[in-house]
């Protein structure tokens, strides 16, 4: 099984971005998407920016894509995502309608907000030039086995199995809603934040994240547990998302578990520490939020 | 362009919701049938296909058009009874399918390639780019736009695009891009996309507490109410939560969209269809607000430059409206 490292979710300094994806060349990770998915208004890196991220990485012998926006409202976000398409260099991974449309006819990856929910949606994506798709979020194991099944030759299927879940996107910024700002004179606010912003309930439960205008689950989902369902399935690529702290080790951890060189428990041990708490419900067909943390 | 009326598409979750909306003045009404293959999918609402037949005749003979939605993504379990959807569509001649799934899109077009399909807001198409791709691959003729767009975005995805375009105009406001929530699955295991529901009525529990009336989704505290507050259905998107350390509504107000006061402006952009949400309302609901909008818009393609939206109609919508407040939604910059 082939590891990837997803596109960064939050809006993180330049050089933070950058010491990231340095230290990342010496990661066992074989993918690694780049780019920004979440906000046009996130400059600190430019498309040359990430481009150059990515010949440092492929330098590594990392395969790298490039991800693209997930929302697109302004004319300028589609002439942008226009431009970025023509570099030929990296293959890239459409998260959106638009991108589908931009990237038919050559080898492209379906990203995760393509709702991609059974076989007919797999095969259209093959014949527009899709190699692999990205499982969205919510399926269920069961689910996710009948479309992997049923793949046309030549799909990959990924799967993501660790970080945060992009849940929902919004016309509205509700980082700048935090900061009774209008989303217009957000000064950039989630920029503070580089995990999110923790949305509770009333009674304290930990609930959501916000990252600007998208929702992400509390804790990451955690698929450590159901790694040898993972192998049995023949999934072909585990996709870990960037959080601040800990993903060297969670990418290690996986990688070790996946190579048979540690059990589904002792890499469980490695990983537990680092965050509050994980969630796996949507694999197991419950709520997303929930939490098992092994096989049935 | 702008000469084109727009037409004036209302919910119908059953027969008699139907019967109010053709007799208020609908020019076209969307209906389901029973079952996971819509996004409406609640216990008691929707069609089969006896109803269905006696609702396309009630419609056609008073000129008015009938829509199917089958918007949700059917998973393998539901593939059979979704692509069948399609054939009764078809079979039945009913004037638009309304779809979302690509899958459903190339079953249609392969197997009934006169089916005229509409693009289902749950496609989450916001580019005049993604609606061509849809129109060029599957020969969508409209597309419903989902609510996160601003008007100048709406004009410009008009502008760049050959597919006509519907956009909301009265109901309950998704905050999110529809087609791109699963802010209810995470709760409860159940969402539009994989269910046709949204915070489902069998996952709420209402409890009396010394603090107030809670308002519960699985088990998750979506809000509570003190005395005297009204309470709204809980989903995830209108609670309160704790941010910062302060308590508010962190995503959104219990709130409805109401486009009453930019009528002419979507009219002049060439927006060619309003539709009104709520195949979930009773036909009373139906039928008041379907008659508000007709007379709206009636008013505003009589005399665009001079329309001023009606006290009565005003307040008629704002009694109507979730939290009895309504808002421009993200047509308004401001909003967002």
């Amino acid at each position: 099984m082939k590891l990837s490292l997803g596109p960064l979710q939050y809006f993180w300094p330049r050089e933070r971005v950058l010491a990231f994806y340095e230290s990342v060349r010496t990661w066992p990770v074989d993918i690694v998407y780049l780019g920004e998915t979440v906000c046009s208004k996130r400059r600190e890196l430019r498309f040359d920016d990430w481009l150059a991220v990515g010949e440092s990485l492929a330098a590594a012998g990392k395969s790298v894509v490039l991800s693209t926006l997930a929302l697109l409202e302004a004319d300028s976000e589609r002439l942008t995502l226009r431009r970025q398409v023509k570099q030929g260099r990296f293959p890239m991974e459409a998260n959106d309608a638009t991108a589908l449309g931009l990237l038919a006819g050559r080898p492209f990856i379906a990203g995760p907000h393509v709702n991609t929910y059974n076989p007919g949606t797999l095969a259209e994506l093959a014949e527009l030039g899709a190699v692999r798709w990205v499982a969205p979020v919510e399926l269920t194991r069961d689910t996710l086995a009948a479309l992997h099944e049923a793949r046309p030759a030549g799909l990959e299927t990924e799967v993501m199995v660790f970080g945060r879940l992009p849940l929902t996107f919004s016309a509205r910024c509700f980082t700048a809603r935090a900061h009774n700002r209008p989303k217009d004179a957000c000064e950039l606010a989630c920029r503070d934040d580089p995990a999110g912003l923790p949305l509770a309930t009333r009674d304290g439960q930990e609930f959501l994240t916000i990252n600007g205008i998208q929702l992400q689950s509390a804790e990451p989902v955690n698929l450590l547990g159901e790694m040898s369902a993972l192998r049995d399935l023949g999934v072909e690529v585990l996709r870990i998302s960037p959080e601040p702290e800990g993903t060297e080790a969670v990418v290690r951890a996986f990688r070790s578990c996946a190579d048979g060189r540690l059990d589904a428990d002792e890499a469980m041990a490695r990983v537990s520490g680092l965050y509050p708490g994980f969630c796996d419900g949507y694999w197991h067909g419950g709520a997303g939020m929930d939490w098992r943390g092994r096989p049935e | 362009m702008t000469t084109q009326p727009m037409e004036l598409v209302c919910p119908a979750g059953g027969l008699p919701a139907l019967r109010a909306a053709v007799d208020n003045g609908a020019d076209a009404v969307y209906v389901g049938l029973k079952g996971r293959s819509n996004a409406r999918n609640f216990p008691g609402l929707n069609f089969d296909v006896k109803t269905l037949r006696r609702g396309i005749s009630y419609a056609r003979a008073l000129g008015v058009k009938v829509f199917m939605a089958l918007n949700t993504y059917p998973q393998p379990d539901g593939w059979a009874s979704s692509t069948e959807v399609v054939d009764i569509a078809a079979a039945e001649g009913v004037d638009a399918l309304i779809v979302a799934d690509m899958g459903l899109m190339r079953y249609a077009v392969d197997h009934h390639p006169d089916l005229p399909l509409h693009l289902s807001v749950q496609a989450s198409a916001t580019t005049s780019d993604a609606l061509e791709f849809y129109r060029e691959r599957y020969g969508i003729r409209r597309a419903v736009l989902p609510r996160v767009l601003s008007i100048k975005q709406v004009a410009q995805v008009i502008d760049g695009c050959g597919v006509d375009v519907e956009v909301f105009g009265f109901g309950s406001l998704c905050v999110m891009v529809e087609g791109r929530c699963m802010l209810s699955s995470y709760a409860t295991g159940e969402s539009p996309n994989s269910c046709g529901v949204c915070s489902p009525a069998h996952a709420v529990r209402w409890q009396e507490t010394p603090t107030g009336r809670e308002a519960r989704l699985n088990g998750v505290l979506i809000d509570t109410f003190g005395a005297g507050e009204s309470a709204g259905y809980p989903v995830v998107c209108k609670g309160r939560f704790k941010v910062r350390d302060q308590v508010f509504y962190a995503i959104e107000e219990p709130t409805s969209l109401s486009t009453l006061d930019i009528l002419p402006e979507l009219f002049n952009l060439g927006v060619r269809a309003i539709k009104l949400e709520g195949r979930q309302r009773s036909p009373a609901y139906v039928g008041r607000v379907t008659r508000v909008m007709r007379e709206a818009l009636d008013a505003c393609q009589a005399d665009p430059e001079l329309f001023v939206p009606r006290p009565e109609w005003t307040a008629a919508l704002a009694d109507m409206a979730e939290g009895r407040t309504h808002t421009l939604g993200a047509f308004h910059r401001a909003w967002q």
